[in-house]
């Protein structure tokens, strides 16, 4: 007797390898199902830029905080219980007049998810992974980010054991603003590098 | 080809574009804090194979990576055999055939299941 397929599922063959893996190993009793859910709901929807713009401005808030984050990211970044399920070390790089600074991972898609939250898919696809080193200002500019000529760019190659966040500069005319106005203006970009921190309204 | 149309614009696109990427993913970072692979371990094996010749230029394939590196990773550790995983796929495939639209997909619903 033939099917009547109209009313068939399919399943697309990454989503039954998918399936497939998770059995085997739910079987073998390696991975609890609920415990999956809980990651992605996590990943989905708690863990995202919003941490790593608190980082960011308490930085420029707390002198004596920012001095704990050039020195110990890992540390001052974990105070604020954010931190890393990879064991990874973080390093903040702070831009400055004179340098600017960007983050790739050329090897893969290695990124500071306890700060970030998962990579956007630029990051993670090929020409920005081999161009953001050899041409970091052409990549800037198609990111509509044009630096002075005189302005060092500054790549860094993160790995699995060491993750940079970018610490932008704090812009002009926000003395006196409290941490949760400063977050907002710090986007995922100004975090990786391939934007800056937004000017005051 | 101009360098704006090789890089993807993508700012606000969703982490996941489809659930199963979440699930293997989520399913990476279980069996990492479960301690049965290290993050370096993990690393090589996704770039071993995101540097693939053909990978796409726009990333969409980036979980297609994602998974072949996680099966790579977890046959040579002995956790789960790709003979083991293709068959396990393949009642999954059969079962959702069997399942009625609307209806939640079950590996009891594969007709060859062995009861």
């Amino acid at each position: 007797m033939s099917h009547d397929h109209d009313h068939d599922n399919e399943l697309d063959p990454f989503a039954a390898r998918v399936r497939a893996l998770e059995t085997i190993l739910a079987q073998k009793g390696l991975i609890d199902p609920a415990a999956i859910d809980v990651i992605v709901d996590t990943y989905e929807t708690k863990i995202g830029p919003r941490n790593g713009a608190r980082v960011v401005a308490k930085a420029w808030r707390d002198p004596a905080y920012a001095d704990w984050l050039k020195r110990d990211a890992t540390a001052a970044i974990g105070s604020l219980s954010y931190t890393g399920r990879q064991g990874e070390h973080m390093q903040a790089v702070f831009n400055t007049q004179d340098t600017h600074n960007l983050v790739v991972c050329t090897l893969c898609s290695c990124y500071p998810w306890s700060v970030l939250g998962l990579p956007p898919v630029w990051y993670k696809a090929p020409p920005y992974r081999s161009r953001a080193v050899i041409d970091p200002r052409g990549v800037l500019e198609e990111f509509g980010l044009t630096l002075p000529a005189d302005k060092k760019i500054r790549v860094w190659d993160s790995t699995a054991e060491l993750r940079y966040l970018v610490v932008p500069m704090r812009p002009e005319g926000t003395e006196g603003w409290s941490e949760e106005r400063l977050a907002e203006l710090v986007s995922r970009d100004a975090m990786i590098g391939t934007g800056l921190a937004e000017q005051p309204a | 080809m101009s360098r704006r149309e090789e890089l993807p614009p993508g700012f606000d696109e969703p982490v996941f574009a489809e659930p199963w990427q979440a699930e293997a993913f989520a399913m990476t970072v279980a069996l990492h804090d479960k301690g049965l692979f290290s993050w370096s371990e993990w690393a090589q094996a996704l770039s071993s194979e995101v540097k693939r010749p053909g990978a796409a230029a726009d990333g969409h394939d980036y979980y297609e990576h994602w998974l072949a590196a996680l099966e790579s990773l977890l046959a040579s550790k002995g956790l789960a055999a790709k003979s083991d995983v293709d068959a396990m796929a393949e009642a999954w495939e059969r079962a959702a055939h069997a399942t009625p639209h609307g209806k939640p997909i079950l590996l009891e619903n594969d007709p060859q299941r062995i009861r």
